[in-house]
C-alpha cells in the first residue's frame, strides 16, 4: 500500500470527488426543503427548486409589469457596468502608479506612504463621504470600488515589479536602455499579464464593495435586488441570484485567465 | 593609459571588509579569469567593474578617466541566470539592444532601420549558434542556449568589456565545453576585454589570458570578516591557452 500522500486519484475519480460535495449539498437542501414544506407549504426559508426556477424564469424571461424590462438582464448589466468601470479604473491606476513606485526610487519615497495610508482606510467607512460628495448615482459606487481596490492592486503591482530580477534590469542597462525605455519595453510588458492576475485576485473584493453600495442606494443591480426582496423573505429569488453572481464571478475569472494564456504565452514560465 | 586600472581598492559593508588593497591593471583585449574561494569578493569586484558597486576606498579608472558609476553599453554582462527577457523571443531579445540605441522614445524601430537591425541580429544569432531558434521564447530554450542568447544580446552592442559572472556554472559539463569554444572564438575574432568570475580553475586556465586568484592574506579565526581578500596571484596563462587550442 502506497503512502496516502502518494496516492493520486484517476481523472474520473477526480471529477467525481470534485462534484461529490456539491451533490451532497443539493441532496441535503432538497431533503430539508421537502421536510419543511411538508409541515408548512408556504415556508419561505427553503423554497423548493421548482419554485426557485419559476421565480427566476419570471425575472429572466418575462418583462416586468412595472418597468417593462427584463429584470435579471437589467440588474446584471447595471452591476457589471459598475464593476467593470471600477475595476478597469483601478487597474489603470495600479499599472501607472505601481510601475512608477516600483521603478523610480524618488517616486517611491514620495507616493508609497500615501498608498499605504489609503490602503489602511476601511473603505466602507468612506461610503457616506462618497454619497455626500458624489451623490447617490453611479459615480459614488464606482468610486467606492476604486477606493477599495486600487490601493491593493497598486501594492500588488509594486510587489510584482520588485520581483523582476535585478539581473535583468542591470542587463538591459548594459544594452543601453534609459529609464523610459526600461519602463516601456522591459517592465510594462512583463507586468501586463501580472496586472490581469492581480485583477482576478481583487475581483472578489470589488464584488463586496459593489454589492454593499448597491444594497445601500441603488434602483437596479444584483445587490440591490437581493436586498430588496429580502424584505419579503424571498429566498426563491435570493438563492438563485447569489448562484448567478457566483457564476458571473467564475466566468469573468475564466475569461481573464484565457486572455492571459492567449496573449502572453511566455507568462509564468521560465 | 590602461584600459582598466584599480589602485588600492577597498570594499567594506559596515564592519565587514570584503576587499582590501586590490591593485589591478588590465589592457584592452585581455581575458581575465577571476578565481578564488566562495565569498572572497570576486563577484563584488566584478560588480564594481559593472558599475553597480563603488569602492569604499581607492580609485578605479576606466580608460584613464573616472569609472562610470552605473551600467552602460560599453560594458556588457552575462549573469548565471535571468539575463534574457522572458517576454520577447530570441531575435527580439537581440534586436532590443539596437532599438534602445536608435529609438530613444519608442524603443522600437520601423521600416528600413528595423530591417537592418534584424539583419544584424540574425548575423549574431548565427555566430552564437541560435539561428534555428530565432522565434522561440527564452523559456523554450535550454540553459546553454539561454547563455548563448545572453552573450548575443551583449555582442550586438559591441562592448569594450564583457563581464561574465559564473556564466556556465549552472550548465552540464558537455554544454560548458561548447560554450568555452564559442567564447574563445568570439574573443579571438572581436578582441574585446573580458573579465570572468568562475569557480572552475580549469575553465579559468582554458579561457583566460590571465588568471587572477582572490584570497585572504590574513585570517582572523574569531572574526572572519576582519580582513578582506585581495589578488594573491596574477598568472599569465596565455601560453597554456594557445597549447590547448
Amino acid at each position: 500500500m502506497k503512502r496516502l500522500i502518494n496516492q493520486v486519484p484517476s481523472k474520473t475519480t477526480n471529477l467525481f470527488l470534485g462534484l461529490l460535495p456539491f451533490l451532497l449539498i443539493v441532496i441535503v437542501y432538497v431533503m430539508s426543503s421537502n421536510e419543511r414544506l411538508k409541515i408548512n407549504p408556504n415556508d419561505k426559508l427553503l423554497p423548493s427548486i421548482e419554485k426557485s426556477i419559476n421565480s427566476m424564469s419570471k425575472m429572466a424571461f418575462e418583462k416586468s409589469k412595472r418597468s417593462g424590462e427584463y429584470i435579471l438582464l437589467n440588474d446584471t448589466i447595471a452591476s457589471l457596468k459598475r464593476l467593470a468601470m471600477g475595476v478597469t479604473i483601478s487597474a489603470i491606476i495600479a499599472l501607472f502608479i505601481g510601475i512608477a513606485i516600483g521603478t523610480v526610487p524618488f517616486v517611491t519615497s514620495t507616493i508609497s506612504p500615501l498608498i499605504w495610508f489609503f490602503s489602511l482606510i476601511p473603505t466602507m467607512a468612506m461610503l457616506p463621504i462618497l454619497f455626500i460628495v458624489f451623490g447617490l448615482g453611479e459615480v459614488s459606487k464606482v468610486v467606492l470600488i476604486v477606493l477599495g481596490v486600487a490601493p491593493i492592486m497598486t501594492r500588488e503591482i509594486y510587489q510584482r515589479v520588485k520581483e523582476i530580477p535585478s539581473e535583468q534590469i542591470i542587463k538591459v542597462q548594459t544594452l543601453g536602455a534609459n529609464t523610459w525605455q526600461i519602463i516601456t519595453r522591459v517592465i510594462t510588458p512583463q507586468i501586463l499579464p501580472r496586472l490581469i492576475d492581480v485583477t482576478r485576485l481583487t475581483l472578489g473584493t470589488a464584488w463586496i464593495f459593489l454589492i454593499s453600495a448597491e444594497a445601500i442606494a441603488a434602483t437596479e443591480g444584483l445587490g440591490y435586488r437581493i436586498f430588496l426582496v429580502r424584505r419579503y423573505l424571498a429566498m426563491d429569488v435570493i438563492l438563485p441570484y447569489v448562484l448567478w453572481i457566483t457564476i458571473l464571478a467564475f466566468l469573468i475569472d475564466f475569461i481573464l485567465r484565457q486572455f492571459n494564456k492567449r496573449l502572453f504565452p511566455w507568462f509564468g514560465k521560465e | 593609459m590602461s584600459f582598466i586600472n584599480a589602485k588600492n581598492i577597498w570594499k567594506s559593508y559596515g564592519d565587514n571588509i570584503i576587499l582590501e588593497n586590490v591593485n589591478f591593471t588590465m589592457e584592452a583585449g585581455e581575458f581575465c579569469a577571476l578565481v578564488g574561494p566562495s565569498g572572497c569578493g570576486k563577484t563584488t569586484f566584478l560588480r564594481m567593474l559593472l558599475g553597480v558597486e563603488e569602492p569604499t576606498r581607492g580609485k578605479l579608472l576606466f580608460e584613464g578617466g573616472d569609472y562610470p558609476n552605473e551600467p552602460s553599453d560599453d560594458r556588457g554582462i552575462v549573469f548565471q541566470r535571468y539575463s534574457t527577457l522572458n517576454h520577447l523571443n530570441v531575435i527580439d531579445n537581440v534586436v532590443i539592444g539596437l532599438e534602445f540605441e536608435k529609438s530613444k522614445f519608442f524603443g522600437k524601430l520601423f521600416g528600413n532601420e528595423k530591417k537592418k537591425a534584424y539583419e544584424k541580429a540574425d548575423e549574431i544569432l548565427e555566430a552564437v549558434g541560435l539561428k534555428d531558434s530565432r522565434s522561440k521564447y527564452p523559456h523554450e530554450l535550454s540553459g546553454g542556449m539561454k547563455q548563448r542568447l545572453s552573450i548575443a544580446q551583449s555582442l550586438v552592442k559591441k562592448p569594450k568589456l564583457l563581464l561574465l559572472d559564473e556564466p556556465f556554472g549552472a550548465l552540464d559539463p558537455g554544454i560548458s565545453q561548447d560554450m568555452h569554444e564559442l567564447l574563445l572564438s568570439i574573443h579571438s575574432k572581436l578582441n574585446f576585454g573580458v573579465v570572468m568570475v568562475t569557480h572552475d580553475i580549469s575553465e579559468a586556465f582554458k579561457l583566460g589570458t590571465r588568471v587572477l586568484v582572490f584570497d585572504k592574506v590574513k585570517v582572523d579565526k574569531d572574526y572572519p570578516n576582519r580582513y578582506g581578500s585581495t589578488i594573491v596571484n596574477d598568472i599569465d596563462s596565455s601560453k597554456e591557452r594557445k597549447i590547448e587550442k
